[in-house]
């Protein structure tokens, strides 16, 4: 028996190692193909400088999003267990969802497969193909969580250039797919997750404390009932704005385009516009990688002003810590001479008289004491 | 009701293991609701009426269709109601029994995506707008965004297909969807 399970054991083991090796597989969906092409860029880019192996999942499909769930839920089950078949085909147990739509079916498929009735049995019917449900789904910022102490560690060691991120104010914004249903969110607080928070924080730069975390930016109506995205949008990104935040961050590309793309029609008072960043590009920025890798250059409200202005502050930073620093030395060698300067006056003047002087005057109370002592 | 009639409430926990009953109505799940503010009717109402069995006024009313299925309300419910789900049975419901009261701009944006999903397998975003405006009639919509969303590399003049379409239709036909 023992020889059996020991034989067994070793091709597991092997198995595993390859799964590591080989990495996360990597479903983009449609968004990050189509409307956010600088999620997808700034995502492979950071998982390259972090050194994780992602491998996109071939000939996947489209999740169904919320038309597909709202429409038939078996549906909504289906599409996105295709995906999921096919990355479980490719001997992975891992598959990397970034974007919280995709992320948020993909995730509760599994679920579903797992709790309902008779529906892993009728889903390889369905499907046409195998499937035993055994894939992880994760998303860019669960991902990323895992990855902070390597990315802390990497924005510390990058300081030939000055880290642009340090000290700039941050809105993280998670909206609705991304911590719900809540078991999705794992670690996180569904209503006051942190990890993104958490990842602002290791790149230098700081989260802001803000109402609007895990409201709904109105997704799904961006095109069938824009004036419901407009005011859910208007007030994220007014909230964001009254706590002091200098760009908001988003895991999400509906989030994306809906406070991006649609953020014109909602200030109404000229204010200044919010960049929106993806999370993605906020750990590129810190890690040093060049802008036009992390697609910066692709959205509606410029980024160019914000960056400029954290490159110069930056510099600023650096200048003046440079400046304190060679005033500390510049202070620290005029003490030094002073005293050189000063010790050698006294040897110049009294020569011998001076210096046994000292030791005299100082050790007469310290011998006084005990008698005085003795005397009381 | 006629006896061939199921209760709403039966029907409702058949299709999604949730017993309407449960709801005790504080009211949660509509103050964290979206679109409470531009729906007749809220979250917790919803739950009523399908408590009550009010079949007609659940699945005519527009509200189901307003949602956003953001989940803020199953998320917080105190006692694992989860509304998010029982409204997407109710729309289930409504567009088999013909009553579905869908805004027109809704219908006419789920029906072009899942046509998308159908023949290409993927989402081709510029078709679904196209073929949005010409079910709706409402082409100017976004006019001004095209030009920009090219310049910044955002629109796909090309659809892609995937190669197993064929499978994608099987899963439309498993299912029992025709969009």
């Amino acid at each position: 028996m023992t020889t059996l399970t020991d034989e067994v054991a070793a091709p597991a083991e092997d198995a595993a190692a390859a799964k590591a090796a080989r990495g996360l597989a990597y479903y983009p969906g449609c968004s990050l193909h189509g409307t956010s092409p600088e999620f997808d860029e700034s995502l492979r880019a950071v998982v390259e400088a972090l050194g994780i192996p992602v491998a996109e999942i071939p000939d996947w499909n489209c999740c169904g999003a919320s038309s597909g769930h709202t429409t038939d839920h078996l549906l909504g089950v289906a599409l996105p267990a295709r995906n999921l078949a096919l990355a479980e085909a490719q001997g992975f147990d891992r598959v990397l969802a970034p974007c919280a739509a995709c992320y948020n079916r993909l995730a509760s498929a599994r679920i579903a497969v797992a709790e309902e009735d008779g529906l892993a049995e009728r889903m390889p019917e369905i499907l046409g193909r195998p499937f035993a449900n055994t894939v992880e789904v994760f998303n860019a910022v669960q991902l990323l969580h895992e990855y902070g102490p390597l990315i802390e560690e990497k924005v510390a060691a990058s300081l030939a250039e000055p880290n642009p991120l340090h000290g700039v104010k941050l809105a993280a914004y998670y909206g609705c797919l991304l911590v719900r249903p809540p078991e999705l969110s794992r670690d996180d607080d569904p209503e006051q997750p942190m990890q993104m928070d958490d990842i602002i924080n290791a790149c230098g730069a700081d989260d802001v404390e803000w109402n609007m975390k895990v409201e709904c930016c109105g997704g799904a109506f961006s095109v069938s009932r824009t004036k419901s995205v407009v005011r859910l949008g208007r007030s994220i990104v007014e909230d964001a704005r009254r706590n002091g935040a200098e760009a908001i961050v988003v895991a999400c590309p509906l989030c994306h385009s809906n406070l991006d793309l649609r953020q014109k029609a909602m200030t109404e008072r000229g204010e200044q516009p919010l960049p929106i960043l993806f999370i993605t590009q906020v750990v590129g920025l810190a890690l040093g990688l060049p802008a036009e890798t992390l697609g910066l250059g692709r959205h509606f409200v410029a980024t160019e002003p914000l960056i400029k202005d954290l490159v110069a502050r930056a510099e600023v930073r650096v200048a003046e810590e440079k400046r304190l620093q060679a005033e500390a030395e510049a202070k620290a060698a005029a003490r030094a001479a002073k005293r050189a300067e000063a010790e050698k006056a006294k040897a110049a003047e009294g020569g011998g008289d001076a210096a046994p002087a000292v030791p005299k005057a100082e050790a007469t109370p310290a011998d006084d004491a005990p008698e005085a002592g003795g005397d009381a | 009701m006629t006896s061939s009639t199921p209760h709403l409430a039966t029907e409702i926990e058949a299709e999604t293991g949730i017993n309407p009953a449960t709801c005790y109505q504080c009211g949660k799940c509509s103050a964290g609701c979206p679109m409470a503010s531009e729906s007749d009717l809220r979250p917790h109402q919803v739950m009523r009426l399908v408590m009550y069995g009010s079949r007609e006024r659940a699945l005519q009313d527009e509200t189901i269709w307003l949602c956003l299925t953001c989940e803020t309300c199953s998320a917080r419910c105190p006692n694992g109601c989860d509304p998010a789900r029982v409204i997407d049975a109710l729309r289930e419901l409504a567009r088999e029994s013909g009553q579905a009261n869908m805004p027109r701009n809704i219908g006419a944006f789920h029906k072009a995506f899942l046509e998308q999903i159908r023949t290409n397998g993927r989402l081709h975003e510029m078709g679904l707008v196209m073929d949005y405006k010409l079910k709706t009639g409402d082409l100017m919509k976004d006019v001004t965004n095209a030009p920009g969303m090219f310049a910044r590399g955002k629109l796909n003049l090309r659809a892609d297909r995937i190669d197993g379409v064929n499978e994608i239709k099987r899963i439309f036909e498993q299912c029992g969807v025709t969009p």
